[in-house]
């Protein structure tokens, strides 16, 4: 589970022949038998289902690419989409202290003003520093990239909120009820945005992903250079926020 | 058959234990309820994590590893005067990390868990290391303690001394790397944390030894040596210095610096936390101190220095304040050179309310580290012994 994460430049083609996965850039993939990965957008990817029992794979580095200049100011979508999923939904009096594994941020740039949005999450760091703070490795790093956090050893410490430099960790303040039970979570466990790990698993896209009205976001394996999300990103501009910490995150942003 | 002095101490002790046992007590009951109903009842949240709790259990642990120095000074650099005073240090230190470490562990998001913090280390963690450095320093002082007070293994007592010494300068080197090794917050993030740290334990550790001593030898009507008494203040007053030092020394490196220029506009002038900076850390905790330590009309006088020595531990509270609660309160700089907001509140300044539950809980790890001291007290010989004509002697000697 935590092996470590393999180099970008990492060769892809055994992997991608064990997996069998049909060619990217098809209106559709078949991924598994039966089970039929509509493309949302022109840009997302086909994703692998990951078979019962075996680990994941060193190989793929799962990512996300928003763009932007997509991204519309006012919609939710993305939010509501992950909260849903997630069973994120207590209300505490106190709004600061309840969860958010996804945000809208509005930037205004200082020098002239441009306006624009974007989803904040877990940036899924290839050098997470909430991994390496982690007293107990309840935050730890899955090996295809995933920064997850372990429910059951997780002391709720908040030293991986004090680490992250993108405020993407939250803390649950509250007992919680009606969780859903691919998505455990639990008072006084920190937590964040698993890239909807159990979707992917299933070789489903994110719900922010699938959810998306604008096609702003961009699922997919960034180590696959046959992926659309890294066609995509060797084509143009994007961005690692906070590229000077060095930390490689897992999300790239275009236009901004 | 007992004297009347004798039961009157016996009734002191007991009043005293009582308290503590009480106010550490509500703590506990504190800290239960924090975890039935959840961090909810604080005044912490996904900004602010870390809150009062800390700000007092980092004291007690960073003053836990400084009051040893006054056994340092004794068995590792032979200064007989401060020598008999080891065994006091020694139980001071140990009560105010038990007082720290049960804040800290009491007031996280699984208190239950704390069996898994013990089996689960990841080293690469500075609070995994931890897991090492405190239980090790409880094993360390409690054995160099037993050479202190067991006469056959007075022998061995410099070598626990030395031991104690090394392990308390990396404890606390690891407590001022919990915040220099975070990337993420401007307020943190610097290598000169570490030894600026240790010198914080110093100057922590002895202000709260002095009053501590002063204390123990009025319950016991017997008078403090001056020799004792100057010499400890001005080691304190050049520990104080030191910190003032350290303290212009991070602030100016971090003005210095473009990017951080906004964060130390903010903690030295323009927010709740500036008043905090000058009045409380600098003013009362430093400058205060310091001119009652070194005018010649109060640095003779007992009351004023442990005045001094109370300054200086209410100037810690401010400054672990400011440096905890205000570098957590500036906001995340993610977008350098956009202005930011969300409904995760970016880019807005966050303000902190201790909750009472968060009050009660701190004020229960006083409790605790001063229960464990007054039972020490008085069940073993903690008191200070000096051979005066010795003292003097050394005294005359050494000056």
């Amino acid at each position: 589970m935590t092996a470590p994460q393999s180099p970008d430049s990492n060769p892809r083609r055994a992997f991608i022949a064990a997996a069998g996965a049909g060619v990217a850039g098809l209106g559709f993939t078949v991924i598994a038998p039966g089970l039929h990965l509509m493309a949302v957008g022109e840009a997302n990817a086909a994703t692998e289902a990951r078979k019962a029992g075996t680990a994941a794979s060193p190989a793929v580095r799962w990512g996300l690419l928003i763009d932007a200049g997509k991204c519309a100011p006012g919609c939710t979508k993305c939010i509501d989409a992950c909260h849903t999923e997630n069973g994120v939904s207590e209300k505490l009096p106190d709004p600061r202290q309840n969860s958010q594994w996804i945000r809208k941020i509005e930037l205004v740039d200082k020098r002239n003003g441009r306006v624009t949005q974007l989803p904040m999450m877990c940036q899924h760091c290839a050098e997470p520093p909430c991994v390496d703070v982690c007293p107990t490795g309840a935050s730890m790093k899955r090996a295809d990239g995933i920064v997850l956090v372990d429910r059951h050893t997780c002391i709720g410490c908040r030293y991986c909120m004090m680490a992250c430099p993108y405020k993407a960790r939250s803390f649950v303040h509250t007992p919680l009820t009606q969780q859903n039970p691919e998505v455990p979570r639990g008072q006084g466990c920190v937590e964040s945005c698993t890239l909807c790990v159990h979707r992917i698993d299933k070789g489903q896209q994110p719900a922010c992903v699938e959810s998306c009205p604008e096609g702003a976001m961009v699922f997919g394996d960034l180590n696959d250079p046959a992926s659309d999300i890294a066609k995509r990103i060797a084509s143009v501009p994007t961005t690692q926020v906070r590229a000077d910490l060095r930390l490689n995150p897992g999300v790239r942003y275009q236009g901004i | 058959m007992p004297t009347p002095n004798s039961r009157n101490e016996e009734g002191l002790f007991y009043l005293l234990a009582a308290i503590g046992g009480a106010v550490s007590a509500i703590g506990v009951a504190a800290a239960l309820y924090m975890e039935h109903s959840g961090h909810v009842v604080t005044g912490m949240n996904n900004q602010i994590v870390w809150g009062l709790p800390h700000v007092v259990a980092i004291f007690l642990i960073v003053a836990a590893s400084g009051v040893l120095n006054v056994a340092s000074m004794g068995s590792v650099f032979g200064r007989a005067l401060y020598k008999s005073r080891a065994p006091l240090s020694g139980l001071l230190g140990i009560a105010m990390m038990s007082g720290g470490l049960a804040v800290i562990m009491l007031d996280l998001g699984r208190a239950d868990r704390a069996i898994v913090a013990a089996t689960h280390v990841n080293l690469t963690s500075v609070f995994g290391w931890n897991m090492i450095l405190y239980p090790v320093f409880y094993g360390l002082v409690a054995v160099y303690l037993w050479t202190l007070m067991e006469r056959r293994m007075n022998p061995y007592s410099k070598a626990a001394g030395l031991a104690t010494f090394v392990w308390r300068v990396v404890l606390t080197s690891g407590t001022g790397s919990i915040f220099a090794f975070l990337v993420a917050r401007q307020a943190y993030g610097s290598a000169l944390l570490a030894p600026m740290f240790i010198v914080m334990s110093f100057a922590w550790g002895l202000a709260v030894f002095i009053p501590a001593q002063a204390a123990m030898y009025a319950a016991s009507g017997e008078t403090l040596p001056p020799l004792v008494h100057q010499r400890m203040k001005n080691l304190l007053a050049t520990f104080v210095a030191a910190v003032l030092y350290l303290t212009a020394v991070l602030h100016l490196a971090n003005a210095y610096f473009a990017k951080n220029i906004a964060f130390e506009y903010f903690i030295l002038f323009n927010s709740e936390f500036a008043g905090m900076f000058w009045i409380g850390q600098v003013l009362i905790g430093s400058l205060l101190p310091l001119a009652l330590l070194f005018n010649p009309a109060t640095c003779k006088r007992t009351l004023w220095v442990n005045v001094a020595a109370l300054l200086v531990i209410v100037g810690a509270y401010f400054h672990l304040y400011v440096f905890i609660i205000g570098g957590q309160a500036f906001p995340l700089d993610i977008f350098p050179g956009y202005d930011v907001k969300s409904s995760f509140f970016d880019g807005a300044v966050d303000h902190y309310t201790a909750s009472l539950p968060e009050i009660l809980l701190s004020l229960g790890g006083l409790g605790i580290a001063f229960t464990i001291t007054v039972i020490g007290a008085r069940a073993l010989n903690f008191m200070p012994h000096d051979d005066r004509a010795k003292l003097e002697a050394a005294g005359s000697i050494a000056d």
